[in-house]
C-alpha cells in the first residue's frame, strides 16, 4: 500500500515545466482572462502604497484642529472637506489607511498561525486533540461573529490590540476547519509516510511536509477573510471600541460623521466610509481571484 | 418526532459551551472587576470588601456554580446604568430587535431569491450581471455606512423617511402591547395611524439590514439553481413538455432550496451582528443599542446578558433551520 501511494504521488517532472513557472503562467492566464481580478491586484497595490507613504503625502496634519474652518464642504484647499474640529478629512483618510491595514493584516496573520497550527494538529493526530479543537471551534461558531467580538473586546479591555485578538478569535473556526480537513486528507499520503520512514520527527513532518502542501488553500482563505477582518474592526470602532479619538481610523471617522449626516454634512462620513468600502471590495475581489488561480474548481 | 428529540439533544453541548464562554469572558480575563465596581478612588480595603460581596474571592468553579444557579433563575444581574435587572431590559427590548431583523430578512429573501433564480435561468443576461454586482457590493458595504448613506439620501435629500430616531414618531402613540411587534400590534388593534408611523420608521433600517443579508442568499440561489437546472430530472421535465414556469419553480427550485436554507445559518450570524450597528445608526431601542450603551460605560452585566441572549437565539435559529431541512427534503428526515 505504501509503495503504491508513493508511486501515485510522484510527479512526472521530466516534461512538465517547474511548478513555479507553471503557477506564474497560470496566474498570467487568469489575470489576462479576468479583468476584474487584474483591477483588484492594482487596487491592492495602491492600498499597500498608501499604507506605507500615507503620512508623507497627507497635505495637512491629521490631528491639528482649527475650529475657524470647521465643517467646510469639499473645496480646492480641502478636497474632502473638514470635520467638526476643522481637521482635514483627506489627510485623516490617508493616514488611517496604515492603521486599518495593520489591524487587518495582523489579525489575519494571528488567526492564520493559531487556526493553522490547531487545525493541522487536529487533522494529523486525530483522537482527543481533534475532539478538543473541534469542540472549541463549534463553541466559537455558536456565537454570531460580531457579537462575540464585541464581548471579547469588552472583557479584554478597550484597545487596538484587543480588537486584533477578538477578530482573530472569531475567525478561528474558519481556518482551523480548513487546515484540519486538508491535513486529515494528507496524513497518510505517500510523501508523509516516506518522511516518517526516513526518520523525520513529528514537528518536522507537520511543518516541513504538511504545512507547505496546505498553504495555497490557506492563503485563499486568508484573502477571503481579510475583507471581513477590516469590516469587523471598523464595526467595533464604529460602536466606540478599540481605536480612540483623535486617532484617525475609518470606522471611528464614520462614527464621528454620523451625527452630522442628518444636518447634511455628508463629507465627514462619506469619504472614510468609501475608503473602507473600497478596501473591503478589493480584498473580496482579490480573494475570488486568488481562489481562481489556486483552486479553480471552487469557482462559483 | 424521535429525530426532533435527537436533534434537540445535540444542542445541549453547544449551549454548555456558550454558557462557559460567556462566564469566562468576564471572570478570568484581565481587569479587576472588584476594583472597577469600587471606583477609581476606592481604598484597598473597600476593594477587598466588594470582592468578597461579589463572590470574586472564591475559586473559579464555585463562581461558575453560582453563575449557573443565577442563570437557572433567569437572573442575569443588574444593569449599573439603568438600575434595572438585565433580563427585564432585554425582554422589553427584544421585540424591537426581532421585528427589525425579521423584516430585514424578509426583504432580503423577497429580493434575493427571485434575483438568483432569474440570474440562473438567464445566465449572462443583464439580470445576471446585476446579481453579480449586487452580491459583491453587498458583502463589501459596511452596514453602518450604508445606513448613514440612506439616512442622508432618504431623510435629508429626498425627505421620504422620518428622522432616524427610534421605532415610532415621538408624537404618535405606540400601539397596545400584544406581541411587541409594532407593525403586527397596530394591525391587530386596527390602529392604522400607528401602523403608518411605525412603518415609516422601520423601512429604512430594515432595507439597510436586508441589503447586507441579500448577497449570500442571492449568490447561493444562483449557484444551486444552475446546478439544479442542468440536472437530468429537469431535462426530463422539459422533454415531457412541462411549462418552463412549472419546470423552474416546482422541479428545479424545490431542489435548489436546500443549499439556500443552509446559507441562512450564516446569514443569521451576519444579521444578528449587523443588527447592533444598524440599531446604533437609527437609534433603534433594541438589545443591540442597549449593549452598546452599556459597553461604553463598562457596564458588564448587560453586555454578558446580551452576548448570551444572542448566542442562544442563534443556536435556536440554527436548530429551526435544521428542522426546515426535513420539511423541504424528506430524505434528510429518513437519514436522521
Amino acid at each position: 500500500m505504501t509503495t503504491l501511494d508513493i508511486k501515485a504521488d510522484a510527479t512526472p517532472s521530466v516534461r512538465r515545466p517547474t511548478p513555479v513557472v507553471a503557477l506564474l503562467r497560470h496566474t498570467r492566464y487568469v489575470l489576462a482572462g479576468n479583468l476584474v481580478t487584474a483591477v483588484a491586484f492594482g487596487l491592492f497595490a495602491i492600498i499597500v502604497l498608501l499604507a506605507i507613504i500615507g503620512p508623507w503625502i497627507a497635505p495637512y496634519n491629521p490631528t491639528a484642529t482649527n475650529t475657524t474652518i470647521a465643517l467646510q464642504a469639499p473645496s480646492a484647499a480641502h478636497w474632502f472637506g473638514t470635520d467638526n474640529l476643522g481637521r482635514d478629512v483627506l489627510s485623516r483618510v490617508l493616514v488611517a489607511t496604515r492603521l486599518d491595514f495593520i489591524i487587518a493584516i495582523s489579525s489575519v496573520a494571528l488567526v492564520f498561525a493559531l487556526g493553522g497550527i490547531a487545525g493541522i494538529a487536529a487533522g494529523y493526530f486525530g483522537g482527543w486533540t481533534d475532539r478538543i479543537i473541534s469542540r472549541l471551534s463549534d463553541t466559537i461558531m455558536a456565537f454570531p461573529i460580531f457579537v462575540l467580538a464585541m464581548g471579547i473586546v469588552a472583557a479584554l479591555g478597550n484597545s487596538v490590540t484587543n480588537i486584533v485578538i477578538a477578530t482573530a478569535i472569531v475567525n478561528f473556526p474558519l481556518y482551523a476547519r480548513i487546515a484540519r480537513g486538508e491535513a486529515n486528507v494528507r496524513r497518510n499520503a505517500g510523501f508523509v509516510q516516506a518522511a516518517k520512514l526516513s526518520g523525520n520527527s513529528t514537528p518536522r513532518i507537520l511543518f516541513g511536509q504538511i504545512l507547505p502542501n496546505i498553504m495555497p488553500i490557506m492563503m485563499v482563505q486568508m484573502s477571503l477573510t481579510m475583507g471581513y477582518a477590516i469590516l469587523n474592526a471598523a464595526g467595533l470602532s464604529f460602536v466606540g471600541l478599540g481605536v480612540r479619538p483623535p486617532t484617525p481610523e475609518w470606522g471611528i471617522m464614520v462614527a464621528e460623521g454620523a451625527s452630522y449626516i442628518i444636518t447634511g454634512e455628508w463629507w465627514m462620513a462619506l469619504f472614510p466610509g468609501a475608503a473602507l468600502m473600497i478596501a473591503v471590495f478589493t480584498f473580496n475581489l482579490l480573494g475570488d481571484g486568488l481562489r481562481d488561480i489556486v483552486d479553480p474548481q471552487r469557482r462559483t | 418526532m424521535r429525530s426532533l428529540g435527537k436533534r434537540l439533544i445535540t444542542i445541549v453541548p453547544t449551549l454548555i459551551g456558550v454558557v462557559i464562554v460567556t462566564f469566562l469572558l468576564t471572570r478570568v480575563l484581565p481587569g479587576d472587576t472588584a476594583a472597577y465596581f469600587a471606583g477609581p478612588m476606592a481604598s484597598q480595603e473597600s476593594i477587598e470588601e466588594i470582592r468578597v460581596s461579589l463572590g470574586l474571592d472564591r475559586p473559579l468553579y464555585e463562581q461558575f456554580v453560582h453563575y449557573i444557579g443565577d442563570l437557572a433563575q433567569g437572573d442575569l444581574g443588574q444593569s449599573l446604568s439603568t438600575g434595572q435587572p438585565v433580563l427585564t431590559e432585554i425582554l422589553t427590548r427584544l421585540p424591537a430587535s426581532a421585528e427589525l431583523t425579521l423584516l430585514g430578512l424578509l426583504f432580503a429573501m423577497v429580493v434575493a431569491i427571485p434575483l438568483g433564480i432569474l440570474a440562473a435561468v438567464r445566465q449572462g443576461s443583464i439580470v445576471d450581471h446585476l446579481c453579480r454586482v449586487l452580491t459583491t457590493a453587498g458583502v463589501s458595504l459596511p452596514v453602518f455606512f450604508t445606513g448613514l448613506l440612506f439616512v442622508y439620501l432618504f431623510y435629508y435629500v429626498l425627505n421620504w423617511a422620518p428622522a432616524p430616531f427610534g421605532r415610532i414618531d415621538i408624537f404618535a402613540t405606540p400601539p397596545q402591547h400584544i406581541t411587541g411587534f409594532y407593525l403586527i400590534d397596530s394591525l391587530i388593534t386596527g390602529n392604522f395611524e400607528a401602523f403608518r408611523a411605525s412603518f415609516a420608521q422601520i423601512w429604512l433600517p430594515a432595507v439597510t439590514l436586508g441589503i447586507f443579508a441579500l448577497a449570500p442568499i442571492a449568490r447561493m440561489t444562483r449557484a444551486s439553481m444552475i446546478a439544479a437546472l442542468s440536472s437530468e430530472f429537469v431535462r426530463t421535465a422539459r422533454a415531457g413538455g412541462l411549462s418552463p414556469r412549472k419546470t423552474i419553480i416546482t422541479y428545479a427550485f424545490r431542489n435548489a432550496m436546500l443549499p439556500v436554507v443552509t446559507t441562512l445559518g450564516m446569514v443569521f450570524s451576519f444579521l444578528l451582528g449587523a443588527n447592533v450597528l444598524v440599531e446604533k445608526v437609527f437609534a433603534w431601542p433594541g438589545i443591540g443599542s442597549f449593549a452598546v450603551e452599556a459597553l461604553l460605560v463598562s457596564d458588564f452585566a448587560p453586555v454578558q446578558g446580551f452576548v448570551l441572549t444572542m448566542a442562544i437565539l442563534y443556536v435556536v435559529l440554527n436548530l429551526l433551520i435544521d428542522l426546515l431541512y426535513g420539511v423541504i427534503d424528506p430524505r434528510v428526515r429518513i437519514e436522521a
